[in-house]
């Protein structure tokens, strides 16, 4: 993939990434006021089709996101180049996918 | 009468050398370029550095000066000198070849590599092409146009340290100004070549060659100019 | 690398821009296999939740929020920077990025409580 597409995914993610985020922490900070517990997380998840299309736009972006943000790090601090770099890319966002992807999973539809 | 005197350390050889100490006098509104002049024609006749015009016009005399890339010629040591101390050495990011002269070439094959040249779109036979000074496409091109290419912003650039092939913001300053001219045949060709690796998008808008420009140019803004131009045309699918 | 001495607002933004991603980008498989633990159970994930109640995982977790805000507000800062018309070096979008972060990291202790 040239350095434009990866470009231009980095920042269309982080477009989408952006409000996404600013959700999560809302989430988060209204979670822990109310005393962070499994129950309370799986009794807003479970069979919500709400929160499982929130979260796994958000576990697609950051898939995407990430990984290129990790390639430019690894190209420029450790002089990472090459076919190596394409493929370890490749392979965070495919680890990231699919962990996620498992999370969402767990919380939305796990124990049904 | 105890003269005013300076002490300044001025970088000897090539990649490996030293810093030299030497004393010079400490005159009201001298530039850096004036004290580097001092010691050669009194203290150390094989200092090697380079100047021309003196007057900020030819890019010539850039070196890094308490770590800082300047234009030695219009940098007073009075406005640059702060607790006494003064080293100067050769520009960052550029090969050294002798004491404060680097080699420029990797700098200049960049703007080669940017395709810094004008592609003329009719023949000098053809009448000449009518640009609106007030166009937006004109003053894109005016905001950029004044770069002296004395490396200045390509020595301050991390992008430039960290990844060899990355063309610079000088180079791409010149690609910006080519992508506004409306009289250049071939646009869609130079956002091909500015999209490749280490081309535009290895930008990552620190700003220092905002910062260190001593003409006052914003070679980052004309980079993220690139990106969306570059952008529209991926997303057109007239880019490769 | 370091020793150079031209650092300005700008620099320290990208480099606290690319930390925080680097570090958020490490946890977030790890985020991804305790939510994961759901999979075997309300127990085992309610464990792993209590496991994180010691000082210092919270201490981390207040850490990432604070580093999430900052990512997401100097993330926010060059998309400004790429895509709006600008002049100069906007560095007070930094500052308003700095203290939105630190805010976040407030809220978050004052909830704890």
């Amino acid at each position: 993939m040239t350095d434009a597409r990866l470009y231009l995914l980095q920042r269309a993610t982080a477009v989408l990434l952006a409000p996404l985020v600013l959700v999560h922490l809302g989430l988060i900070l209204h979670a822990v006021e109310a005393g962070l517990s499994a129950a309370e997380i799986l009794q807003r998840t479970r069979g919500s089709i709400a929160w499982a299309t929130f979260y796994g736009l958000f576990v697609l972006a950051v898939a995407v996101h990430a990984p290129i943000g990790l390639r430019n790090v690894a190209r420029e601090w450790l002089a990472w180049g090459g076919r190596w770099l394409n493929w370890a890319t490749f392979l965070m966002g495919v680890l990231l996918l699919w962990l996620g992807a498992r999370a969402v999973w767990a919380v939305v539809g796990g124990g049904l | 009468m105890v003269e005013n005197m300076l002490d300044v350390e001025i970088w000897r050889g090539k990649e490996t050398g030293r810093f030299e100490t030497y004393r010079v006098p400490n005159g009201s509104s001298q530039t850096i370029l004036d004290v580097v002049t001092w010691v050669q024609r009194n203290v150390e006749p094989a200092l090697a550095y380079r100047f021309a015009c003196r007057v900020g016009m030819c890019g010539s005399c850039a070196m890094t000066v308490n770590g800082r890339p300047r234009w030695t010629c219009r940098s007073h040591v009075s406005k640059v000198v702060k607790s006494g101390r003064l080293r100067i050495e050769p520009l960052y990011n550029m090969p050294r070849i002798k004491d404060l002269v680097v080699d420029m070439t990797p700098f200049f094959e960049k703007w080669q590599a940017a395709r810094g040249q004008f592609k003329p779109s009719i023949t000098r036979f053809d009448p000449m092409e009518r640009i609106s000074p007030d166009s937006m496409r004109r003053r894109a091109v005016d905001a950029g146009i004044e770069c002296i290419n004395c490396g200045v912003c390509h020595a301050a650039c991390d992008v430039v340290a960290w990844n060899n092939d990355y063309l610079g913001p000088a180079a791409l300053n010149r690609s910006w100004t080519l992508a506004n001219d409306e009289r250049d045949a071939d646009r869609g060709g130079l956002l091909s070549t500015i999209s490749r690796s280490g081309g535009c998008h290895s930008c990552h808008t620190h700003g220092s060659c905002v910062e260190d420009c001593p003409v006052g140019l914003n070679p980052a803004a004309g980079i993220a100019g690139l990106k969306r131009m570059t952008l529209t045309g991926l997303l057109r699918g007239d880019l490769g | 690398m370091i020793q150079r001495w031209r650092r300005h607002p700008g620099y320290w933004a990208a480099i606290a821009h690319r930390l925080s991603g680097l570090v958020l980008a490490l946890f977030l498989p790890a985020h991804f296999l305790v939510l994961g633990l759901a999979l075997e159970g309300e127990i085992v994930l309610e464990s792993a939740i209590r496991w994180a109640d010691q000082p210092l995982v919270k201490f981390s977790e207040w850490a990432l929020i604070v580093l999430l805000t900052l990512h997401l507000s100097l993330g926010l800062r060059i998309l400004i920077l790429e895509f709006l018309p600008w002049r100069g070096s906007r560095q007070a979008l930094i500052g308003f990025g700095a203290l939105v972060s630190i805010l976040a990291g407030s809220v978050f202790l004052l909830k704890l409580e």
